[in-house]
């Protein structure tokens, strides 16, 4: 394919332009210089004529450069018309004639030095919003449970089930080995660090007291969130997306009854079993470090054990365990139902939903610690 | 005349486990022509299609498409190729986390090296050649009705002024006067820029009105091809039920008396 060109002479009336070569999309660059320069260097006050006769191909970049050569000149009061187009062109040059003159209008942008101001703002409002949106399903979901305790053939229990498999029965091997780790990690720091003033024996009393109050219970949420908390959120995103949560709407059925109460339920239900097995796999890491690493015998692990902890603290950490679902369940089914029909907004909420689950769970830790601690437990 | 043939199907099988879905098909589709395809739902004409873009494997046969197979293709002759072809999805398939305007000037920014402003002008007159209104240009996808997906779509397809255009059901969801004005417009472009169409259609008025050639799967074979007349003209049960169904009657009679 010949190069593109554009010639300018002067003519009998006014400035002779004489396009050649191959109007096409893979001379687009060249073509896009060539038209500026005429525009630019072409006196504004002579009507031109543009020569298309040597025009060997022509596509809508090549018919798009003229036609913006054409408008620049009428947009400076001067004139051009086209001469010689082959007839075959003609249909594609009228239709890139009658596209609309008036520039795309920008994207909205806003101003810069507010900009960080406004997004402080919308950020605290959409703060407020996302706190009531979490409120507005926390309602939803003890409505839906009252409907089903009032009407329970209304509950799905076959999901429920489902779900139970999927969150609670399947995580049970990553739940027992990342706990059964962190108490070896626990017990083996114990040891290192206590054995400096003597006070070995006590690793049993850290070792216990931390991970049936705290560290069980803790790790467990946090692993729920990422595991299951992200699930819900990009299951009912996607549900959301493809419009099979307004089907379920049209057809009367809630989708809080449906698709939210059973994932939350199986999670309440999940999380405390999962627990007490973390914190038992904990217990016997600490165990295994405190007879490989720290000497200790089993039996007398066993012994101190039994000394440092009490019931109490087993039902610190139990008791905390359904709460922490719930948020956990609460946020993830809020986020999954605020994607809106983008691929990235999926993305974006499957993010929030494990990152606030986390904090929340962080901070509901630490208001049972202080409300623990005031009632002496 | 091996240049003639933009697409050269020959003996091709395509199958999912046990199932065969094409079976020995063969076709070409010359340079400059609208080649339409019919089949009924589930007969493979979307895993044609999508086998012919290299989508989906083949079992075996050969796929030519503008003169190279693309089987044996080098990543740079392949390239080079999808740089010459447009392909229309039958749900747009537009990138949901760009505008409209971004998804029209994609193609261009990965193989074009343009100045931005010459992009700008380009996608913002391929949507004004679908009939877009500028109003709708720095839409997100997801905010777009179906008939607007599939413009936006066909102006991302034609972005590169492609030589070869797939349409997958290009006027399903479209409402009969968008659907005309889709179906001239495909025309014009094919018309002025020596486009060659592949498109997959329900539509009888757009076999009509502007497929040159038509060819019906059925069976996992092309059953006919050739002109509306060959089809009419052909007794497999299938395509006597879709072309002398009441629908199609009423059409070809009606089409019958307004052509000279």
């Amino acid at each position: 394919m010949t190069r593109p060109s554009l010639v300018a002479r002067p003519g009998p009336s006014g400035i002779e332009l004489a396009a050649a070569g191959a109007w096409t999309v893979a001379h687009a660059r060249n073509l896009d210089g060539l038209i500026e320069t005429t525009v630019r260097t072409t006196p504004a006050d002579q009507p031109v004529t543009i020569d298309m006769h040597s025009v060997t191909a022509l596509d809508t970049y090549g018919a798009w450069l003229i036609e913006r050569l054409v408008r620049a000149r009428e947009a400076g009061a001067g004139r051009a018309h086209l001469e010689g187009l082959p007839d075959r062109y003609r249909a594609l040059y009228e239709e890139i004639q009658s596209t609309e003159r008036e520039p795309t209008p920008p994207p909205p942008k806003r101003p810069s030095v507010l900009g960080y101001v406004t997004q402080l703002g919308e950020a605290t409002v959409r703060f407020f919003h996302e706190f009531g949106a979490f409120a507005a399903m926390l309602g939803a979901v003890v409505l839906s449970l009252g409907r089903a305790l009032t009407n329970p053939r209304s509950f799905r229990f076959t999901p429920t089930m489902h779900h139970l498999d999927r969150v609670g029965w399947q995580a049970v091997p990553i739940m027992l080995l990342i706990t059964f780790l962190i108490g070896c990690i626990i017990a083996q720091q114990g040891f290192f660090h206590f054995r400096k003033f003597g006070a070995d024996a006590y690793v049993v009393d850290m070792v216990g007291i931390l991970v049936l109050r705290e560290i069980g219970v803790l790790i467990v949420a946090i692993m729920m969130a990422g595991r299951s908390g992200s699930a819900y959120t990009a299951e009912l995103g996607s549900m959301k997306m493809r419009e099979e949560i307004d089907a379920l709407r049209t057809m009367g059925r809630d989708p809080v009854d449906v698709l939210i109460l059973p994932r939350i339920i199986a999670l309440v239900i999940a999380l405390p079993i999962l627990t007490f097995l973390g914190s038992m796999a904990a217990l016997y890491g600490g165990g295994l470090v405190a007879w490989a690493y720290g000497g200790m015998s089993p039996a007398i692990y066993i012994e101190r054990l039994r000394e440092a902890v009490s019931l109490t603290h087993f039902e610190v950490g139990m008791i905390k365990a359904p709460f922490m679902a719930l948020v956990i369940g609460i946020v993830a089914c809020t986020q999954g139902l605020a994607v809106k029909g983008s691929a990235e907004s999926l993305g974006r909420e499957t993010t929030a939903s494990v990152v606030k689950s986390i904090f929340l769970v962080i901070v509901l830790d630490g208001l049972f610690a202080i409300f623990f601690a005031s009632i002496d437990m | 005349m091996t240049n003639d043939k933009v697409i050269d199907v020959r003996d091709l099988v395509v199958g999912f486990g046990p199932r065969i879905v094409l079976d020995r098909v063969t076709f070409d589709v010359r340079r400059g022509e609208v080649f339409g395809f019919v089949g009924g739902s589930g007969s493979g004409k979307s895993v044609l299609l999508r086998t012919i873009i290299g989508l989906i494997p083949r079992r075996s046969g050969t796929i030519e498409v503008l003169g190279t197979r693309l089987d044996t293709a080098t990543p740079e002759q392949r390239r080079g190729i999808e740089r010459r072809w447009g392909v229309l999805f039958q749900q747009g398939a537009l990138f949901s986390s760009l505008t409209v305007l971004q998804n029209v000037q994609f193609p261009m920014i990965e193989y074009l090296d343009l100045p931005q402003r010459l992009m700008d002008e380009m996608a913002a007159a391929k949507l004004d050649m679908v009939g877009l209104r500028k109003a709708d240009h720095n839409k997100m996808p997801s905010e777009l009705s179906g008939g607007m997906t599939k413009r936006v779509a066909l102006a991302r397809a034609l972005a590169l002024d492609p030589e070869l255009v797939f349409l997958d059901e290009p006027t399903s969801g479209l409402d009969p006067i968008s659907a005309g004005d889709f179906d001239a417009l495909i025309k014009t472009l094919q018309e002025t820029l020596g486009l060659t169409v592949f498109m997959i259609t329900h539509d009888l008025q757009s076999l009509q009105t502007i497929c040159d050639r038509v060819g019906a799967l059925a069976d996992g074979r092309v059953v006919a091809a050739g002109s509306i007349e060959t089809m009419l003209d052909c007794d497999h049960p299938w395509v006597q039920s879709y072309f002398r169904g009441r629908r199609a009657t009423a059409l070809i009679s009606q089409f019958a008396h307004t052509e000279p």
